[in-house]
């Protein structure tokens, strides 16, 4: 049975809501604010920041020094090249800790999570040196197995999460129709976990995309992703607010229109087999 | 599903036609940090590109990532860069390493006797040069002239501390918020420790005795740390332990100091109208002294160099030798006007009548040359640097002093507490580092 909500109550979960979602966002709007101004003016205080003049300066400066495009192009490459080598290998994984477990599976899994539990510069020095001996320094090739190897855990527990709520009669069903097992996997455990395969596609994307310790730390200039693009324009001596707003915009801006476009299925994908 | 699978199978190809696009040319990878006079040459390197047909890749960041990405090539030969930026307190460690390619075979016409002898020698490793400087940098004082006529004071050339003090009493104004001066205070060895240590030498305070004991437990590291929180407590600015270059910078230009002791290279941004309000209303003065024969400023450089890991030491030299030149310098004259020419590497520079219209030209040249990083303070010390010791070992050791002395300044803690407790970790730090026994 449904509970009884008052109107009152309702409005002060909503005033809530909207509090606690715009004190979330402010740092993104005022980035956004700030990058419209000029260096001079974004250092003012916050309400002589919002009545002076708005320029496209910082964003022509951005532009005209670096070289955007092929940052977002490593973004890109980087970001979906990992997400999909990690889908490849984290669908049959866990569609073999789903359905067919072994006495381990639930051990493999947390040993899995643990990995995430490792704070990355304690593994530096040797991914830093595997790299530099096999020349991989630079290159996006590394990244991809890097950040693919960084998220996998994530990927394959959201598959698995998925796959579990899936009946497994179903599965046998197609078994008994004579479906292989490449076939029952395409034709039919897939069309059934879109929802969540989407989703896990979309935020691993996102965590790919805004990965900043090994996209800094193992590339130079020709594959470096946006995270570089953004770091280029920090500095202790001199004034910096406004272009490094702007390039933080640039930055951002190709995946919250992606997450904005795919807010439905992501939000349906997380909350997939939430509620029984 | 099909769609699907197309999807994967785009995403897929997407990423093999990345691979395929990165084999690129040969070129210079090249290091470096983000100001304005680097940004500059980025803008101006075509000219080099054209005249000798090496490419180049710039690799822009923020210098404490600079710092620890370029350590990190360094250190295991990674060989990512060709030419790197690096300052006064790395060349002497890593050319004692061999880590750099020396650059003592630049050509005659390169005119290695012209660079200021206050740089070349912090850039000198037994009688080896390892870097090119790009530009020098001392610090100063930075005042508002017409906040000291209004206080009925003069600042003279060179200043003692108890001047700025005086001043600085008579410049305040809080209930304006105007602070009569403006000093860093955010914990770090190239933050407030840089404004310390070279503060300290004008007290006759050292880091280290002759055989490497810590020094803060003497009389003139006290007075140093007693006058600093002195003057920052009764005429700083609010929350100055949070304060670094950018933070005074912003206040100086908003008008909110009324001194401001920090790098040089600041009075290029505080006399441009378009950033300050004050443009037309500040006036520079030597560091201040306490009569001991030091003053309390810094020298920094940032250099190029030439890691011992690169692929093309040749071209990468090549590139060193124009980019420090002087016909470098009289390109940027040509396209951004003198006041925007690398400052403090060059005696020409400071000959030239044009550059020395510039209002602080002079200033920044006596500044540089009042700083010895070889006898950087009253006593003898085994270490060079001016505001740093060139020992490996410094980065760590002077953040956490600093951090003893941000906290002091925030209040968390007594003066005699933070030079206490600076003593005891130096100490540790120099034992375990096998320094002192």
């Amino acid at each position: 049975m449904a509970r009884a909500v008052t109107t009152q109550r309702k409005a002060i979960n909503t005033l809530i809501a909207w509090i606690v979602g715009l004190l979330i966002f402010f740092p993104i709007l005022w980035i956004f604010i700030l990058s419209f101004h000029s260096e001079g003016d974004a250092i003012k205080s916050p309400l002589e920041v919002i009545t002076s003049t708005w320029t496209f300066e910082s964003y022509a400066t951005v532009q005209e020094r670096s070289n955007y495009f092929r940052h977002f192009w490593n973004s890109v490459v980087i970001s979906v090249g990992s997400t999909v080598l990690g889908l490849i290998i984290a669908v049959p994984s866990a569609w073999a800790m789903a359905f067919v477990p072994g006495k381990r599976t639930k051990d493999v899994l947390m040993w899995m999570l643990s990995t995430k539990m490792l704070p990355p510069v304690g593994v530096l020095l040797p991914i830093y040196l595997i790299c530099q001996n096999l020349g991989l320094l630079d290159t996006r090739i590394a990244l991809v197995f890097i950040l693919m190897m960084i998220n996998l855990p994530i990927i394959i527990w959201m598959l698995y999460t998925y796959f579990r709520e899936i009946p497994g009669e179903i599965l046998e069903a197609a078994r008994m129709d004579g479906a292989s097992l490449r076939e029952e996997v395409i034709y039919v455990l897939l069309p059934m976990a879109v929802p969540g395969i989407a989703s896990t596609l979309l935020l691993n994307i996102i965590l790919a995309w805004n990965e900043a310790f090994w996209t800094l730390t193992l590339t130079a200039a020709k594959a470096a992703p946006l995270t570089a693009f953004i770091a280029s324009y920090s500095s202790p001596e001199g004034l910096f607010y406004a272009k490094l707003s702007a390039a933080s915009i640039m930055a951002i801006a190709p995946i919250l229109i992606m997450g904005w476009f795919s807010q439905k299925q992501l939000v349906r994908g997380l909350t997939f087999g939430a509620v029984k | 599903m099909t769609t699907m699978i197309r999807a994967l199978l785009g995403a897929t190809a997407l990423t093999a036609a990345g691979f395929a696009a990165s084999a690129q040319d040969t070129t210079l990878t090249i290091a470096t940090v983000n100001n304005g006079d680097m940004i500059r040459m980025q803008g101006l390197a075509d000219a080099f590109t054209e005249e000798t047909g090496i490419a180049l890749e710039w690799v822009t960041l923020e210098e404490n990532v600079l710092r620890q990405r370029v350590t990190q090539d360094i250190a295991t030969n990674g060989g990512q860069f060709d030419v790197m930026t690096i300052g006064t307190y790395e060349v002497p460690i890593w050319g004692a390493q061999d880590w750099l390619v020396s650059l003592n075979d630049l050509p005659a016409e390169y005119d290695v006797d012209d660079i200021l002898p206050a740089i070349r020698g912090g850039l000198t490793v037994d009688g080896e040069l390892y870097a090119a400087p790009f530009y020098g940098e001392s610090s100063m004082v930075m005042y508002r002239t017409d906040l000291m006529e209004a206080a009925g004071l003069e600042m003279p050339d060179a200043p003692t501390w108890d001047f700025i003090k005086e001043a600085a009493a008579a410049m305040t104004d809080k209930d304006n918020e105007v602070y009569g001066i403006c000093l860093r205070g955010k914990a770090g060895w190239g933050e407030n420790m840089a404004f310390l240590t070279a503060m300290s030498n004008s007290y006759g305070a050292r880091w280290f005795d002759m055989d490497w004991n810590p020094q803060f437990d003497s009389e003139a590291w006290a007075n140093t740390l007693n006058d600093y929180l002195d003057l920052m407590n009764s005429y700083g600015p609010p929350g100055a332990s949070g304060n670094g270059f950018n933070e005074n910078l912003a206040l100086f230009q908003q008008g909110k100091c009324g001194m401001w002791i920090d790098a040089t290279v600041a009075a290029s941004f505080v006399t441009n109208p378009n950033d300050s309000t004050v443009a037309d209303k500040v006036g520079f003065a030597l560091a201040p002294d306490n009569g001991l024969g030091k003053r309390g400023n810094w020298l920094w450089a940032w250099s190029l160099a030439v890691p011992a890991g690169s692929d093309n030491p040749d071209a990468a030299k090549q590139f060193i030798a124009w980019a420090t030149s002087k016909d470098y310098t009289a390109l940027v004259a040509e396209n951004e006007g003198w006041a925007n020419v690398p400052p403090g590497t060059r005696t020409s520079l400071y000959e030239n009548p044009e550059y020395q219209e510039v209002p602080f030209a002079q200033m920044t040249l006596e500044s540089i040359n009042a700083a010895d990083p070889t006898a950087p303070t009253v006593d003898e010390v085994p270490y060079t640097g001016v505001q740093f010791v060139a020992i490996p070992e410094f980065q760590s050791i002077g953040t956490a002093v600093g951090q003893t002395f941000s906290a002091a300044l925030a209040g968390q803690m007594s003066a005699e507490d933070a030079l206490a407790q600076a003593q005891a970790l130096t100490e540790r730090e120099m034992k375990r580092a096998g320094y002192i026994e």
